[in-house]
């Protein structure tokens, strides 16, 4: 037994040494905030011009749809990012002195974003995607900076997080910052071109798109590859799926034109935005330039190909539920999707081929099919069309069916679903 | 050769003939080709706003007549617009909690819900009277008597008082309250109780209901869904009623109580 003990106990020590010795080796790599920035004058804070393009980077960044509460203030703070830990509010960013960023230097300002640590010294939790943030160019930050400067003050207290013991002991964070957090400003690859750099740039600093398209482990952080291949976002039932335009990606066969257009309009001849996806399109991509959307496509071109899915594990197990759900879904689909699945060009979405339909888990099939919805109402798409939702028709054991179809019929191959999982997929994600 | 018949044939003499029949204008004056094609190809998606809304109408009816066999899902057709476009607005913004709304006009322009609440305002549909609770003459009378009298002890003031006479409601912002199923009404009051709807302040029908016992509410709500609607659905000129509470969605300081 203390010979057992031993043996861990070593083992722990040295761990605790090898991380030590990697995280000091580590911090040489972080960079500082460069010196003629650290006092900056609040007359340029004032520049319409700066203003102007910090908004545009607020944005790309997506930043009020957090910072920002259901029917509230924009940027007043508020909304929660439910988390496997517990329920994380995002705070008022607006310039006000008491409960804002007023009394906040820029440097202040850089520190949280690209070091995560909070004006008093406090690690903030990763909710504030500080793991993408870091890569945020310093001209580019002082521009958000100056916008928010901008903004109405608003007099609104922040709430403290909701977290489950010992996840509100923000210490915590020290083993996890060691462990995940790779502090840093974006380094382009000289090897591509200036345009693939501008888009790997927006995707994994700003556009923070790892946060949902990638895996995350049991302390909720990504894996190091960052490879954009989908998965699940943790506490809120929706499937990211992979953004891999090459052989077996999740948009494999998506051009430039289709990536556009979907972050543009909120659909595109390949699939609809829906779900968390929905509100990323209309309160931040639509709003990009079409050089940036390009330079995006180019970027997720480039991710490489993926491994050759698994063959389901189970395809149906019986003819009597492929057959009910060939049934529902002539029935019920084929009229808006048809029968060959390939919906209809520019308004509703092909079935056949698409990621949102073969994702591993099944999640987003059975979620659209019970909730429904319109397709993102976009400036580019200002009344879409919309899909029923059929919760109040269908039992679960007919959802399963249609869905398990519809991840089975024509090209797809992805594996059924089960009665057992619909119930739990019955609640509408509300905030 | 009789090319709507050859058209007919088979899909793949469609993709043969496609290209003469378009250039002849052939599907237009071959009514089944529509048909055929959409059996085979893409299917013809109308460009109409009815289309366009195919989610709002799986549960409250093409023309917004509701959905009787659902007991819940409200009649639209006939609303004032201006009440139905501020609704969506407070399901978009949490001020009135019902999570399959919430969702579903999530990202909806202003000006598209405005678009969407005109076309279910000036549906004219017949009433289908939907499912009521079987209750004693004495509480549906006791239902009456507020829709009609309210009650003085409790300073509640009757139905009739502001949404009309006739219960059709009144422009712009009052709902007319018959033609809804019993379980929408009394959910709808409870809402208003816990505060999972709310208008704008002062919120007279948040303090309304408040005055309203949980058997008031099974009351009103009974008499008022068992009830016939006129003819004639649609809601009063705007100022025809004076109302006794000050509200905020009506803009005009009520006359007491």
């Amino acid at each position: 037994m203390m010979k057992w003990l031993r043996r861990v106990m070593t083992v722990f020590v040295l761990s605790i040494a090898v991380l030590a010795g990697w995280f000091f080796f580590r911090r040489d790599h972080a960079e500082p905030l460069p010196v003629a920035m650290r006092t900056v004058d609040a007359a340029m804070l004032k520049d319409p011009v700066l203003i102007a393009r910090g908004e545009y980077l607020a944005k790309a960044g997506d930043c009020s749809v957090c910072h920002t509460e259901q029917g509230g203030q924009p940027y007043a703070g508020g909304r929660s990012v439910a988390t496997p830990f517990g329920d994380i509010p995002a705070p008022n960013i607006t310039p006000d002195n008491d409960t804002g960023l007023g009394n906040w230097s820029f440097e202040d300002f850089w520190r949280a974003l690209h070091s995560g640590i909070g004006r008093d010294g406090a690690l903030l939790y990763p909710a504030f995607s500080y793991t993408a943030f870091t890569k945020v160019h310093p001209d580019d930050a002082l521009a958000i900076f100056a916008y928010l400067r901008s903004l109405p003050p608003i007099h609104q207290t922040s709430k403290p997080p909701n977290l489950r013991f010992p996840y509100g002991i923000r210490n915590t964070l020290i083993g996890w910052r060691l462990l995940y957090f790779h502090e840093g400003q974006y380094r382009p690859d000289t090897r591509q071109s200036a345009q693939w750099n501008r888009g790997a740039y927006l995707v994994q600093g700003l556009g923070h798109c790892s946060e949902c398209h990638d895996t995350r482990n049991a302390l909720g952080a990504l894996s190091g590859q960052r490879s954009l291949s989908g998965g699940e976002i943790p506490a809120q039932n929706w499937y990211a799926p992979d953004l891999g335009t090459r052989q077996n990606g999740g948009l494999a066969g998506w051009s430039s034109k289709d990536i556009v257009d979907l972050l543009k309009t909120g659909q595109s001849a390949k699939g609809v935005a829906f779900g968390p996806m929905a509100e990323v399109v209309t309160k931040s991509t639509q709003y990009l330039a079409e050089d940036d959307l390009q330079a995006i496509a180019i970027y997720l071109q480039s991710l490489p190909a993926r491994a050759i899915a698994v063959a389901p594990e189970e395809a149906f197990n019986s003819k009597a539920l492929a057959d009910q759900g060939e049934k529902i879904y002539a029935q019920q689909c084929a009229s808006c999707h048809g029968q060959d699945g390939n919906g209809v060009d520019g308004i509703y979405p092909p079935l056949n081929g698409n990621v949102s339909v073969t994702e591993p888990v099944g999640m987003n099939a059975t979620r659209v099919v019970l909730l429904g919805g319109f397709s993102p109402g976009t400036v580019a798409n200002p009344r879409p069309y919309s899909m029923p939702p059929f919760a109040q028709q269908l039992s679960d054991a007919d959802v399963a069916a249609v869905v398990s179809y519809v991840r089975q019929a024509w090209s797809n191959h992805a594996p059924v679903v089960q009665e057992r999982d619909i119930s739990k997929y019955r609640t509408t994600p509300v905030d | 050769m009789n090319l709507c018949a050859k058209l007919k044939e088979s899909p793949n003499a469609i993709s043969r003939w496609l290209s003469i029949a378009v250039i002849l204008g052939l599907p237009a004056m071959c009514p089944a080709f529509a048909v055929d094609a959409a059996a085979s190809a893409a299917v013809p998606i109308p460009d109409t706003l009815q289309q366009r809304i195919a989610a709002c109408t799986a549960c409250h009816g093409v023309h917004g007549e509701g959905s009787a066999d659902s007991h819940f899902f409200p009649r639209l057709a006939g609303k004032p617009v201006n009440y139905l476009a501020r609704q969506l607005q407070y399901f978009q913004r949490g001020q009135r909690r019902y999570a399959p709304m919430q969702y579903m006009v999530q990202s909806l322009s202003p000006a598209y819900m405005r678009v969407i609440a005109e076309y279910f305002s000036i549906q004219r549909v017949p009433y289908q009277q939907s499912l009521v609770p079987t209750l004693s003459a004495a509480v549906l009378q006791r239902g009456e008597q507020i829709v009609t009298q309210g009650n003085p002890a409790t300073k509640l003031p009757a139905c009739q008082s502001c949404h009309g006479r006739q219960l059709t409601g009144m422009e712009p912002n009052i709902p007319g309250l018959v033609g809804l199923p019993y379980d929408y009404l009394s959910s709808q009051l409870g809402s208003w109780r816990t505060g999972t709807r709310s208008s704008a302040a002062p919120d007279c029908m948040a303090q309304i209901a408040n005055r309203l016992s949980p058997d008031d509410i099974t009351a009103v709500s009974a008499w008022l869904a068992s009830q016939q609607p006129p003819a004639d659905t649609r809601a009063q000129l705007a100022g025809s009623v004076t109302p006794p509470l000050a509200c905020g969605v009506l803009a005009v300081k009520g006359s007491g109580a």
